[in-house]
């Protein structure tokens, strides 16, 4: 092999590292929109600010002393508590009034927490205090940093914790019925308000993982932070087709490899139009997404 | 006495933008979330065309007319362009899809050194004026009421309330929802290109999705599908953050905190906003209480 090539594929596993990191991110956010789609259709826009409030949550605990293994499940809860009020507060008087006017509400919200979040904490990028001493291996030439090792192994223990509770929990089981039909799930004795504050619940603590993640990996928290992050997440969800869970973690890591691929081989400012121009394309190819299944539409 | 004039331009250019993504979103139905990327389209190559074709000799508003031409034709042939593979989707997935659009856009333009990238477009002719703006609304406005008064516009009001039931009429539905969105896009390229020569400096960050929700909620204040109901939601969200203006520094801060209260609020008791559906005439007005007096 020329020495060209060999750096060519340095190169190439650099950036597919990079990629899973990230994609592990937006696969984090993803599963949350994914979740709730699934649960009551629902684009819910505030989702990335769920994972904002997460960071800035670990962002204090961290800042007031507190060690890592006690701020990351606190960014969790709390992520999670504001967003079960959310859906309590917001959500669910517009549940029956269609999507479109859901759809506004959750922009509204998703714009509130930001303007919020900046007149409160102010715009400037607060800086990230360092949870844990950064360390850098060399596979050949390839560079993986501690952090990123941190948040693939976090996401994976996530992922499957995730997966035992759809799919192997009573709490799993009403989640599934709810969303194959609401009615039904209601008529079987299923608190389906339970079931779906709860499901907000966990797609936020997911989301304010990633937050507290994302601000170990870049070192910085702003009010904005959620905004891309929270469109691409939902973009990763629609390519792994949403509402379907492990559809969001293969659309995550998808988007996160493309992305990194993209600034590494291309042009490193396209990277944020290649995330739209995936959706458009997925969007007029196989709308229901990599794993879905087409359904026929009925009047 | 020039803040008013500003003001008033301003009101005159949103007024354009709200009339025309009512038309997409309120009459056609289709709900559109990229309106700042078709005048951002409208007003660089507006802008474009006044920094560097423009002939010297020819008079300001000639210039003016030619260059809003451009930013209407440009709007709308990239308007044809995202519309035609985009309006097949529905729904969310569309407003999600415009959305993308907008930001490609956005980024596109970000990246384009000719007019200026993330620098900004400086030096445009100062060609905008009162008169011209409100020439441009009076026709948007009369082109968008009848246009709705005949064969299209009933056809495009059909595909709002039932698309099933209009298809199966025998109305082509998809050609409906593009002419919509393009003539929507094209007037939204009209008010960039009077935007850009009133502003003189265009920059791609003044275009974010945040001025697509912003001139979304203008129409559904005014109430989705009520061409009134835009033009009064324009001039309230112009108005309204110059009024927090003079209520001290930091209210105005919180000027996108109330505007998606609002939002929301609006959404939870009032959806139809402030006109519904219904259009106010004030002709009818004063007839109607006539009636009721005599």
């Amino acid at each position: 092999m020329s020495d060209n090539l060999t750096y060519f594929f340095y190169d190439l596993f650099q950036y597919l590292v990079n990629g899973l990191a990230q994609g592990s991110i937006y696969a984090l956010i993803a599963l949350g929109y994914t979740m709730v789609y699934g649960i009551i259709k629902l684009i819910n826009f505030a989702h990335g600010e769920f994972y904002m409030i997460g960071a800035f949550i670990g962002f204090y605990c961290l800042v007031s002393g507190m060690p890592l293994w006690m701020a990351f499940p606190a960014a969790m809860i709390g992520a999670g508590l504001v967003a079960v009020l959310v859906e309590k507060v917001v959500y669910r008087p517009i549940r029956h009034a269609g999507r479109i006017p859901a759809l506004i509400t959750a922009l509204g919200t998703s714009l509130l927490f930001q303007y919020l979040g900046q007149g409160v904490i102010g715009a400037d990028p607060k800086a990230f205090p360092t949870a844990i001493a950064e360390k850098t291996y060399m596979i050949g030439e390839v560079i993986i940093t501690r952090t990123q090792i941190i948040i693939m192994v976090v996401t994976f223990v996530l992922m499957v914790l995730l997966y035992w509770l759809v799919n192997h929990t009573k709490t799993g089981k009403a989640m599934r019925a709810t969303s194959f039909n609401m009615n039904a799930a209601e008529l079987m004795g299923i608190n389906t308000n339970k079931i779906i504050s709860f499901t907000f619940f966990i797609g936020a603590a997911l989301a304010g993982a990633a937050g507290v993640l994302v601000g170990m990996y870049y070192n910085t928290a702003e009010p904005m932070m959620g905004l891309i992050p929270g469109l691409k997440a939902f973009i990763a969800a629609v390519l792994g087709g949403i509402g379907i869970i492990p559809g969001a973690v293969i659309g995550g890591l998808v988007l996160g490899v493309a992305e990194n691929l993209v600034v590494g081989f291309w042009i490193s400012t396209y990277r944020d139009a290649i995330a739209f121009a995936i959706l458009i394309l997925i969007l007029l190819i196989k709308p229901a997404g990599i794993l879905g299944k087409n359904r026929k539409e009925k009047v | 006495m020039d803040y008013l004039a500003h003001l008033a331009l301003n009101t005159g250019i949103f007024i354009i933008l709200a009339v025309s993504l009512n038309l997409i979103n309120g009459i056609c139905g289709q709900f559109s979330l990229g309106h700042a990327g078709f005048w951002a389209v409208g007003a660089y190559t507006g802008a474009a065309y006044g920094v560097f074709l423009a002939p010297e000799a020819l008079p300001d508003f000639i210039n003016l007319f030619i260059s809003c031409g451009i930013g209407f034709t440009v709007a709308a042939l990239s308007g044809l362009l995202i519309g035609v593979p985009c309006l097949r989707l529905r729904g969310d997935y569309l407003a999600i899809a415009t959305l993308g659009f907008g930001e490609i856009i956005r980024i596109l333009i970000m990246n384009m050194d000719v007019v200026g990238g993330p620098r900004g477009f400086t030096n445009i002719p100062n060609w905008s004026n009162l008169f011209w703006v409100y020439f441009w609304v009076v026709v948007t406005i009369v082109f968008c009421a009848n246009l709705l008064r005949g064969t299209h516009g009933r056809a495009i009001i059909s595909i709002r309330e039932d698309e099933i039931a209009a298809d199966s009429m025998g109305i082509y539905t998809f050609k409906y929802k593009t002419l919509a969105f393009v003539i929507g896009a094209g007037f939204a390229g009209l008010a960039g290109a009077l935007f850009g020569h009133a502003q003189q400096f265009l920059h791609p960050n003044g275009f974010t999705f945040m001025w697509s929700v912003i001139i979304l909620l203008m129409i559904i204040l005014g109430g989705l599908g009520s061409i009134t109901g835009a033009i009064v939601g324009a001039i309230i969200l112009t108005i309204l953050p110059e009024m927090l203006r003079f209520m001290g520094e930091t209210v105005s801060q919180w000027r996108m905190v109330i505007y998606s209260i609002l939002l929301i609020c609006l959404m939870l008791w009032r959806p139809s906003g402030i006109f519904g559906k219904h259009e106010f005439n004030i002709l009818k007005f004063f007839k109607k209480n006539e009636e009721a007096t005599s």
